[in-house]
């Protein structure tokens, strides 16, 4: 190859303005593609923002942000670009908004369970306008707790009704917490929720309509089922640090 | 030439030009070849994560833990069983190092939490790619013939169905993925044994086509053949994408050859014994609780309803009048496997029934179908076409035998060498991929392949690949205990009389009974020990539900008193469990003050009200059933053996299992038992 460069180092420059053409050719860039037919100067969320999903697999609602002009009205045309941490996955990644001014895309969360922050982005006409959305991907073990979680407490802590299921959290005369509810659960220790789940309200001094589970779930269970409210939980949960001696 | 030949003589010479020289230089040589190999592991790529690992933990506060439970040099997990060699630790170093759950940086990221232990499974059975190699490219992207790329995440629950044959509450993807396998009929032309040699069974219902122009129309069939979501959204049917000629052929051949039902039929009852009444048909249709089944499309789009009977949005336009109330008179005459119960409805019934489902049609569906009579020709083609298709793997068919092992049979689909592999251009080369592409455009992988495209949206079609992916090599030469056997259905069948009308109304369609049946309604293996033969009788009379927040309810099957009577001691006979023991429960008369210890233990203690309602009026609880009557539904005996231990009775029940003391749940079921009611006062 070097011998060929240099014994004839105009083919060789042919050769690679070939595979800079090729290239492009290849995989272009698809921002380029879509052509902004007018610019916003807002984005907002319309719908598929703070879901739960599960790692590696799309989220259940597309993830759908809506452009605005300064006085507030949809604006068709404009570009939307989405981003995320590593992992992360938009189908597409880049979209002009629709004719009420909506930008579309599927989100395929990484392999890595938490929250994953991410960013739908307009070029404005000063400066480039942007969102941030927050979704959540649960593990394995969380992904265990929301399946129990959906099976023996959400009747009760979820006030949401669902098509399938009825909400038993306005009967209540003490109402539960929903899981989700950081305020209250981030404070609670572990073993706290622990002994809760194990032998109901009562060992916390709480309300007897709060059965005992520790005769039905297994400790994997109950650990799932504290992990998943955990992840869930808004603002989100920060465990305390573990401390160590110094070096 | 003359210039290099000089120069090459003159190196020989300052070389190897005398003895000592020659020594030396060629013991030079021999030390860099030495060199060599330690040089080469020293700049491995392993050797280079293991030394950046050594310096992320240096400055955490645990480091000294961190660094006792480092091991320099290559790790490996060596399973014969399984066929694991799994090198992945010797660069993956965090995998059980719980504190290093906040470092995201790949390779020594924690492992997160699942129920098996990196030492007795390796790597590669969950995630593939290639556990021996030691470079990363090799790992994780190989694709070299008989290896694979690294699993995606989202197909990660494969790799648990290589052992766990069983559903497991963990695994939802999977075990919807080997729902769909067997829903859609995947299994009717594909077959696929598990590694114990039990084969994958439909849970289908394919309706046979030997009767069909009894049934419904040739223009519909066309339309039908064309399109079949667009007459059915949710309707499991795939589109074959047939040109216009072809779905024509195919209608002329199956309304050709249909054979008229003999007996009760369509023609036999053609005169109509009453009218309709209009008003009464949604009432009726309510009544009857045919949405616990069958779904139609609302306004909105959504599909509510069961899935267990297929969708009636369109019913009008397909269902003959005819057929129809036929077919309500006693579905098991046009259809003997029917999973829909044999209703008894009066004729008055049946006309307003058939009346109202005729009214569910849509006057633009099939609207622009005109098909001229068919001739010799078309027929002839019609059943060509059936033949190569296949239609007659899932429906039975009048001339047309069905074939066997129609397709590629999928057993060890989840190691299909990538070798094997045609990939579509552009595509990544990846067996989830190519099962995915296949599954969701079969025709782009070219016109000759006959398989259809099944309405599948991408989580569904996911989680079929996820089932395929799970049906590995490695899965079929592990030794059998590693494995954990499906659970298969029983045969379980009811003698006599009785089991007669369990067939008929087709009560294992919603109810399971000693392992066989639905899951729609409660498990009936032990309800002989559980309820009161009063009660019993007049449920089957009139089943009023007993729980206030259920969607899904019992109808009402107009049994004549001999055969509820028949049903009701052959339950009672039957259905007995073993464990209940009579002499534990307390008398049918208790003491008052151990009902009110009962009372204030249910209220107070237990606070069984955040679920079960006794007084509608101040109890409100939605979850369990209502318990306004318990003590004329149900056994004493039964209800104490419940509080002491629910699952043990029907497993996997939500009520959890209190752990009550013997005085406990004696006096509980003493309280209960008082609870008598009033006939029919069931909160609604």
């Amino acid at each position: 190859m070097s011998r060929f460069n240099a014994n004839n180092p105009s083919a060789a420059l042919a050769l690679i303005a070939l595979t800079v053409v090729a290239g492009c050719k290849h995989a272009p860039s698809p921002a380029a593609e879509l052509k902004a037919a007018a610019q916003g100067s807002a984005i907002v969320e319309t719908s598929g923002g703070h879901q739960v999903g599960v790692t590696g697999t799309s989220m259940k609602d597309p993830l759908v942000v809506q452009v605005n002009d300064d006085q507030g009205t949809a604006v068709v045309g404009a570009l939307v670009t989405f981003r995320g941490p590593a992992g992360v996955s938009f189908d597409p990644a880049s979209v002009l908004t629709d004719s009420s001014g909506q930008a579309t895309t599927a989100v395929t969360l990484g392999s890595i369970s938490g929250r994953y922050s991410l960013t739908a982005v307009t070029p404005g006409k000063t400066k480039a306008a942007t969102l941030d959305v927050v979704e959540t991907a649960l593990g394995y073990q969380q992904r265990v707790g929301s399946i129990l979680a959906d099976k023996y407490c959400n009747r009760c802590h979820d006030p949401e009704s669902s098509a399938e299921r009825v909400s038993n959290y306005d009967n209540l005369s003490v109402k539960p917490h929903p899981f989700t509810e950081g305020d209250t659960l981030n404070k609670m220790s572990d073993a706290d929720l622990t002994s809760i789940i194990l032998h109901g309200g009562p060992a916390l001094n709480r309300s007897a309509l709060m059965p005992p589970y520790g005769n039905t779930l297994s400790a994997t269970d109950v650990r799932a089922l504290i992990a998943y409210t955990r992840a869930v939980a808004d603002p989100p949960y920060q465990p305390a640090g573990t401390v160590y001696a110094r070096k | 030439m003359q210039p290099i030949r000089k120069f090459l003589s003159s190196a020989w010479r300052a070389l190897f030009g005398d003895p000592v020289r020659a020594f030396g230089i060629v013991s030079l040589g021999l030390l860099l070849a030495l060199a060599i190999a330690p040089a080469k592991e020293h700049f491995s790529q392993w050797h280079s994560y293991q030394r950046h690992y050594l310096s992320l933990i240096r400055d955490r506060g645990d480091a000294i833990s961190l660094r006792r439970r480092f091991e320099p040099g290559i790790h490996q997990i060596w399973l014969p069983e399984l066929g694991v060699v799994d090198r992945c630790t010797t660069c993956h170093l965090g995998l059980k190092e719980a504190s290093l759950a906040d470092v995201n940086q790949q390779p020594f990221r924690k492992h997160p939490v699942v129920p098996h232990s990196l030492e007795n499974f390796g790597c590669v059975v969950c995630h593939g790619g290639q556990g021996q190699a030691t470079t990363v490219v090799e790992a994780h992207h190989s694709e070299r013939a008989g290896e694979e790329p690294i699993l995606p995440t989202r197909y990660i629950e494969s790799g648990c169905g290589q052992c766990h044959q069983n559903s497991m509450a963990g695994t939802p993807q999977l075990n919807l993925g080997r729902n769909l396998l067997t829903r859609y009929g995947c299994v009717h032309c594909h077959s696929i044994a598990r590694p114990d040699g039990t084969k994958v069974l439909a849970t289908d219902h394919p309706p046979s086509l030997t009767h069909i122009a009894d049934k419904t129309t040739r223009q519909w069939i066309y339309s039908w053949l064309k399109d079949p979501q667009a007459y059915a959204a949710s309707t499991t049917m795939p589109n074959y994408k047939l040109s216009d000629t072809d779905a024509t052929d195919i209608s002329a051949y199956l309304t050709s050859t249909s054979i008229p039902q003999a007996g009760d039929t369509a023609t036999a009852s053609t005169k109509p014994s009453a009218t309709a009444d209009p008003s009464a048909g949604p009432s009726l249709y309510g009544e009857s609780f045919c949405a616990s089944c069958h779904a139609v499309q609302n306004a909105a789009g959504n599909i509510v309803g069961g899935d267990v009977g297929p969708e009636l949005t369109r019913i009008g336009n397909k269902a003959k009048p005819e057929w129809l109330a036929a077919w309500l008179r006693n579905p098991r005459i046009y259809d003997a496997t029917t999973p829909m119960p044999h209703y008894r409805f009066t004729p008055q019934q049946i006309t307003t029934l058939t009346a109202y489902l005729q009214g569910k049609s849509d006057s633009d569906y099939g609207a622009g179908v005109h098909l001229d009579a068919a001739n010799p020709q078309q027929i002839a083609h019609g059943r060509k076409l059936i033949v190569e298709l296949g239609c007659a793997a899932c429906h039975e068919i009048n001339g047309v035998q069905k074939p066997e092992n129609f397709a590629p049979e999928l057993s060890a689909i989840g190691s299909k060498p990538l070798a094997q592999i045609v990939f579509l251009p552009g595509m990544e080369h990846s067996l989830p991929s190519y099962i995915v592409a296949k599954i969701r455009q079969p025709h782009a992988f070219g016109s000759s392949v006959k398989m259809p495209q099944f309405a599948l949206t991408p989580a569904q079609t996911d989680a079929v690949a996820t089932a395929l992916l799970a049906l590995t090599n490695r899965s079929r030469s592990m030794p059998d205990t590693l494995r954990v056997a499906a659970v298969p259905e029983t045969n379980y069948q009811p003698a006599g009389h009785a089991g007669k009308l369990i067939t008929e109304l087709a009560c294992f369609s919603c109810h399971r009974f000693n392992g066989r049946g639905g899951d729609m309604a409660p498990d009936l293996t032990w309800e002989g020990s559980a309820v009161q033969r009063k009660w019993l009788t007049d449920f089957l009379k009139n089943p009023n539900t007993l729980r206030p927040s259920l969607i899904r309810r019992m109808p009402r099957f107009n049994l004549s008193d001999g055969d509820n009577k028949e049903l009701t001691d052959y339950i009672l006979a039957v259905y007995q469990s073993p464990a209940i023991d009579a002499d534990l429960a307390p008398a049918d008369k208790s003491a008052p003050d151990t009902v009110e210890h009962g009372r204030q233990l249910y209220y107070s203690k237990y606070a069984c009200q955040s679920c079960h309602i006794i007084d509608t009026k101040t109890d409100k609880g939605y979850i369990g059933p209502t318990l306004s009557q318990v003590g004329s539904r149900l056994n004493s005996a039964w209800i104490y053996a419940w509080l002491k231990n629910p699952q043990a009775l029907r497993p996997g029940t939500t009520e959890p299992n209190q752990n009550l003391s013997d005085d406990d749940a004696r006096a509980l079921t003493a309280f209960l038992m008082t609870l008598k009611g009033q006939a029919g006062r069931g909160a609604k």
